[in-house]
């Protein structure tokens, strides 16, 4: 019986009220399992459905058909505002935003994290206090100038523009990110290197980036999740053919011209879906570092 | 080994000559366009903007205006009844996930999951869900009882209350990773001791472990209400706003008046309501936190 001899923070009592309690917890868990997973169970399963099928038992319903051939409609065939080319142009729209601005927004972060930890200079720290500001920024403050200024620079309803909005946007929560993790190198490191006379970006080369990996990820995987998810700016920036992929599923889903489509619909949402899901399953505990950090600050 | 003095002169202000464009780039985000959205907000642009100063109507205006009306009344009761839900849940799962359960990083990454989805995705998929004409309602009705009814999601004076049940879906994972590493860092030793002496469970909760994450507590406040004041997507997805201009929130209306209505300089009034919404809760938030960290040094 080692499993008595653990500390059980359920009580001491004995084994029946334990095993009651234990039960409970179990079921509670999964009562509140069961809420979470019902979306994404019921988007699944009507992605392999039949029409006739989901129309017959509604949308939450054991399936009574089953066919593949609604990913591909979603992925190449299907309408959406007048154009039949799946939600494929659209996904690789939001590659084309989010992968650039990913890397820049990153990059430059990096950089601008190691000069305020690092070079600091008299007011860097009310500098860096002033960058984080931007985290708070609600996007409704900003979106008529952007509105302008994307105008004067050319590029209103282009990815590049979109591409910019989520650098500028971006750069606080990455900056805010790598410098609280660069503190944490020893200033003895950076000296050393300095009094052999390594020069700023060697000194980042060598010494810092070989330690960033653990940041870089958490970096990347914050920004890609939020560019990629980014709703607002890509609704009121983009329209048509250039739009991405959130923008594009509201049209989807919401353009009630016709009987909806579910099963392809559903597949579209998948398909949406897709990139930040997977990112998450496979890098989960990365995403949640993100995630404290930016929301808490 | 000696550089030109051009040369070693910029070598010592590079890392400000790094930071600058950056810098640059931060203040005209922060400062240019805030001041700009403020610079609209009191003059006459309608479609496009208009630089001429015409004065605090277009504040008058918003705040006399039924559906700005409702988009504030929306965001307190939605606002209050997300942060309540959500922190109890939350709380509520970290306290079960902290019972020695088996597989715990599973349950822990089905609670999380909805956070890494857009409300594009997961509002479509709840409103085909909450819909009467394809969701639970249907379902119900399959089963065989057919007087059943749920139709929140279009009817006027309930539909913002799919919106809450939405949300909650959506944050309570992210609370419970908050709680969840706040009861971890609780002194297990006081704890013990606590069993030692024949406290209860609920007790040891109640007079030591709950009392002991309270600055997590705060946290979780101020992060839903932040989210709770920028909620857009949520409700665009799930209702379009709707039935009527039912489930309007603030964030909804900015875009309305901005984009859909021509009204701009109202649109910007509104905006610069939603960012002083923020400021409330975040600037007090701010002065705590940095206060706290004070106390906490002069302290040891």
């Amino acid at each position: 019986m080692a499993e008595a001899l653990r500390y059980d923070p359920l009580g001491p009592s004995g084994t029946w009220h334990r095993q009651r309690a234990r039960l409970l917890v179990y079921g509670l868990l999964t009562l509140f399992a069961l809420y979470y997973l019902l979306p994404l169970v019921v988007v699944i399963l009507n992605s392999f459905r039949d029409l006739p099928d989901i129309s017959r038992a509604g949308l939450i319903g054991l399936p009574s058909s089953f066919s593949l051939s609604y990913w591909p409609i979603a992925w190449s065939k299907f309408c959406v505002g007048g154009t039949c080319a799946g939600i494929a142009p659209f996904f690789f729209n939001s590659v084309a935003m989010a992968v650039p601005a990913t890397i820049i927004s990153t990059a430059i972060g990096a950089v601008n994290g190691y000069v305020l930890s690092k070079w600091r200079f008299p007011g860097s720290e009310l500098l860096f206090g002033f960058m984080t500001l931007g985290v708070f920024m609600p996007g409704q403050m900003v979106l008529l100038p952007w509105a302008v200024v994307l105008g004067w620079l050319k590029l209103t309803n282009t990815t590049a523009g979109l591409v910019l909005i989520h650098c500028v946007q971006g750069l606080s929560f990455t900056t805010l990110f790598c410098r609280n993790y660069y503190v944490n190198i020893p200033d003895d490191l950076i000296k050393a290197a300095r009094i052999d006379g390594a020069g700023f970006w060697r000194i980042f080369r060598k010494i810092v980036l070989p330690l960033s990996p653990p940041i870089l990820i958490v970096t990347v995987i914050w920004q890609f999740t939020n560019i990629w998810n980014e709703f607002l700016f890509a609704v009121i920036f983009s329209s048509g053919t250039h739009q991405p992929i959130t923008a594009a599923l509201i049209a989807l889903s919401a353009g009630g011209t016709s009987v909806h489509q579910y099963n392809v619909e559903s597949a579209a949402v998948l398909i949406a879906a897709a990139p930040p899901l997977l990112i998450y399953l496979f890098g989960g505990r990365y995403f949640l570092r993100g995630l404290t950090q930016g929301a808490l600050k | 080994m000696i550089a030109a003095p051009a040369a070693r002169r910029l070598s010592a202000i590079l890392p400000q000559l790094v930071l600058a464009p950056s810098l640059v780039a931060t203040f005209i985000y922060v400062f240019v366009f805030c001041g700009w959205t403020i610079f609209i907000s009191l003059s006459d642009s309608s479609l496009l903007p208009d630089y001429s100063f015409a004065g605090f109507h277009h504040y008058a205006e918003l705040w006399a205006n039924r559906r700005w009306n409702i988009a504030y009344t929306n965001l307190f009761v939605f606002g209050t009844l997300y942060v309540v839900g959500a922190t109890a849940i939350g709380l509520a799962l970290a306290i079960l996930i902290d019972q020695r359960i088996r597989a715990e990083a599973l349950w822990r990454t089905i609670y999380l999951y909805p956070l890494a989805v857009s409300f594009v995705v997961t509002g479509t998929v709840w409103r085909w869900i909450l819909s009467p004409a394809t969701g639970i309602e249907s379902i119900v009705h399959h089963l065989g009882w057919m007087g059943f009814r749920f139709d929140w999601i279009v009817q006027r004076d309930f539909a913002i209350y799919t919106v809450v049940i939405t949300g909650i879906w959506q944050a309570s994972g992210f609370v419970m990773a908050l709680f969840l590493a706040g009861l971890r860092s609780v002194d297990q030793d006081l704890v013990k001791a606590a069993q030692i002496d024949g406290a209860g469970m609920a007790r040891i909760y109640r007079k030591i472990i709950l009392p002991g994450i309270g600055p997590i507590f705060i946290a979780v406040l101020v992060v839903l209400l932040q989210f709770a004041i920028k909620t857009f997507d949520l409700v665009y997805a799930l209702t379009g706003g709707g039935p009527g201009v039912s489930t309007t929130v603030p964030a909804i209306y900015v875009y309305d008046l901005m984009f859909q209505r021509g009204q701009m300089a109202e649109g910007a009034a509104a905006a610069i309501m939603i960012l002083a919404a923020l400021s409330l809760v975040l600037v007090p938030y701010t002065v705590w936190v940095n206060w706290h960290r004070r106390h906490g040094e002069a302290h040891g």
